[in-house]
């Protein structure tokens, strides 16, 4: 499909989900500029579309940076410990900071999924194994265990009723006023596009890149940096959603190849038509409750990652 | 080392696994008694011992089992996903008939079928599965892994389908937790257990030899399809009454097959598998009373257990990566 598909379909659904809701959209009355459909729309409906599209191109880019840099195709936020950093960042700014605000919340969260997102790089590096399988079971096992400590945490400080919902993505509760941090990651976004080509550069190897002149090591810190950034954004704001970073980039390269700065506008598009898909999904099976995105996406997203595993019968 | 008896030395330690099990389950069902309360709290306390015991020994009989048959050390039951799977089938029983007729939520009965269900599918399913993907263990481990997961977001996904509204309730009531422990199963997952370890002792020489691999235990006289068949299908059972007794414990098998293993220093499974069930109850009943005295309550025993696991489990994987 060409990226100018991709974008009418991006419109068709964004339209679909601007319409779709418990509150039916009387669209006369919107074009008469009546008060409560117009409300509808500013307050709930364009919010939430506004921030299922800034998450769904934020985690699909940032899997595709992840992967070019470590060339495994199975690195992702999920699945390097990135978003369990992110959530256990977020509990400690709870914690620490009771009163604080979502601003000072997102630093911490940004921070451990820094911290974290080094972490397993670095594991990865000393393990120096051929087999690329292994890598991301290591960085879902590191995850599980960051996740123990986080819910360890939560529970000890009441802060938690049940493991299983908590921070699972959830759209329902964007409105205005609660999602406008999502924004920030427009400029990362930008930086992804200009670094896109270094990155891939140093996927391939500190020597590699030193005969083309770049730092490898410099090239990672900065990728790390935007994709840390990115997660701990739609982790703060919309909670997590797996796997989307790893089967969105899979996907695109299954078609398109490699190169990361073709890839880079395809791969947002993608991912976003995903998650506006997904989310319209959630939205309709049990009209009028809805169904959180973080499991919708659990089900499907698990279903296509097992698909890329199974048909990949030569590991990369 | 003398393998036709067992060692002094693995008598002691078999002895001594015994004795700390007995110890600290003396300890968790007497501690703070007095005349005046110790009828509520023996009546609360002794069906928790109950269900760790039965679970800990599904869990270690699993995990044995299962490391035998398949012919190595880092996949289990659980990590297969197979637990998750449990609780899938148990969903899908609602999901069929649980709308038709409030009949089919009597946990007994939804108990029953998701066995059925269980051991049929660990029958007809699995050895499929594992015969295709012997050559490459890692592979087979994130599939395993992944397949767990996808089966808990979906049954989660049904609940929510099934009954938006009520949805806590019924996962509350249907889908036990090490604070909430299924007391209407207890009887008849004691009478399984019982009967399965009967079961299981009849194959013990066959599960020895099995640990010399396939043609050589084909050679000395093992029919070894129906072997791996029947114990799928007795994994898959244990796995069941375990997850339905105090739900699932994801990496305490691999934790205590190992242990057992390296403890024992031998290939008989009259030796492994009890100790791995004293290793097992160690864990669970000492890890409660760990959580109840130094953690202050509250923290199900899994999340400790699964925090210890899982750090032992990223050790195996990084020790087997670099060979591999």
């Amino acid at each position: 499909m060409t990226n100018q598909k991709l974008m009418l379909l991006t419109v068709i659904l964004s339209i679909g989900s601007l319409l779709v809701g418990v509150q039916n959209l009387d669209l006369q009355g919107l074009l008469a500029l009546e008060e409560t459909p117009v409300r509808i729309l500013t307050l709930s409906r364009i919010p939430r579309l506004l921030s299922i599209l800034f998450a769904g191109i934020a985690m699909s880019i940032s899997g595709l940076i992840m992967q070019q840099l470590t060339r495994n195709r199975f690195v992702s936020p999920t699945t390097a410990t990135t978003i369990d950093s992110a959530k256990m960042g977020f509990l400690f700014g709870l914690l620490l900071f009771p009163g604080s605000s979502l601003i000072l919340r997102m630093v911490l969260s940004f921070l451990f999924a820094l911290g974290g997102t080094f972490l397993f790089m670095k594991i990865l590096r000393s393990l120096g194994t051929q087999n690329p399988i292994i890598i991301p079971l290591v960085g879902i096992m590191m995850g599980n265990v960051i996740d123990s400590v986080t819910s360890f945490f939560a529970i000890r400080f009441d802060l938690l009723q049940n493991i299983g919902s908590w921070m699972q993505g959830n759209f329902a509760m964007i409105t205005r006023g609660r999602y406008e941090l999502l924004f920030l990651s427009l400029p990362f976004l930008v930086l992804a596009a200009l670094y896109a080509n270094k990155f891939t550069i140093a996927g391939m190897g500190d020597d590699f890149a030193a005969n083309l002149g770049l730092k490898a090591e410099t090239i990672q810190r900065i990728g790390i940096s935007i994709v840390a950034i990115l997660t701990s954004l739609v982790v703060i704001n919309v909670g997590q959603i797996p796997y989307l970073g790893l089967i969105v980039p899979n996907i695109v390269t299954m078609y398109r190849g490699d190169h990361l700065k073709n890839n880079l506008l395809t791969t947002g598009l993608l991912g976003a038509n995903f998650l506006l898909l997904t989310d319209l999904l959630g939205r309709l099976v049990i009209h009028p409750y809805e169904i959180p995105i973080g499991l919708m996406i659990g089900v499907l997203g698990s279903v296509v990652f097992l698909v890329l595993i199974v048909r990949r019968r030569h590991p990369a | 080392m003398n393998e036709k008896n067992p060692t002094k030395k693995q008598q002691h330690i078999l002895f001594i696994l015994g004795l700390i099990s007995f110890i600290l389950a003396g300890i968790f069902v007497f501690r703070g008694i007095t005349p005046s309360n110790y009828s509520y709290f023996l009546s609360r306390r002794i069906p928790r011992l109950l269900a760790m015991l039965l679970t800990g020994g599904g869990i270690a009989y699993a995990s044995v089992i299962f490391q035998t048959i398949t012919h190595n050390r880092i996949l289990t039951p659980s990590v297969m996903g197979l637990d998750s799977l449990y609780l899938f089938l148990q969903t899908v029983v609602l999901f069929l008939f649980g709308s038709t007729s409030s009949w089919f939520l009597d946990p007994r009965l939804n108990f029953l079928l998701s066995l059925g269900a269980m051991a049929f599918v660990s029958i007809v399913i699995f050895p499929s599965f594992l015969k295709g993907e012997r050559q490459n263990l890692f592979r087979l481990l994130l599939i395993g892994i992944l397949l767990g997961t996808f089966f808990q977001s979906l049954s989660s996904f049904m609940q929510m389908v099934m009954d938006p509204n009520e949805f806590s309730i019924v996962q509350n009531r249907m889908f036990a937790s090490f604070n909430s422990v299924n007391r209407e199963l207890l009887l008849i997952s004691s009478i399984l257990v019982a009967l399965l370890v009967l079961i299981v002792r009849r194959f013990h020489p066959s599960l020895d030899v099995m640990s010399l691999g396939r043609d050589n235990a084909v050679n000395l006289g093992v029919s070894y399809d129906y072997v791996v068949r029947s114990m799928l299908a007795i994994i898959g059972i244990f796995v069941a009454v375990s997850t339905a007794l105090i739900g699932p414990v994801t990496f305490l098998g691999i934790l205590v097959a190992n242990l057992a293993r390296e403890l024992m220093q031998s290939y008989k499974h009259h030796m492994i598998l009890p100790s791995a069930i004293f290793i097992s109850i160690i864990a669970l009943v000492g890890g409660q009373l760990f959580v109840e005295l130094v953690l202050g309550g509250g923290i199900p025993v899994s999340l400790v257990i699964n925090f210890v696991g899982g750090i032992y489990f990223i050790k195996i994987l990084l020790k087997e990566g670099r060979i591999s």
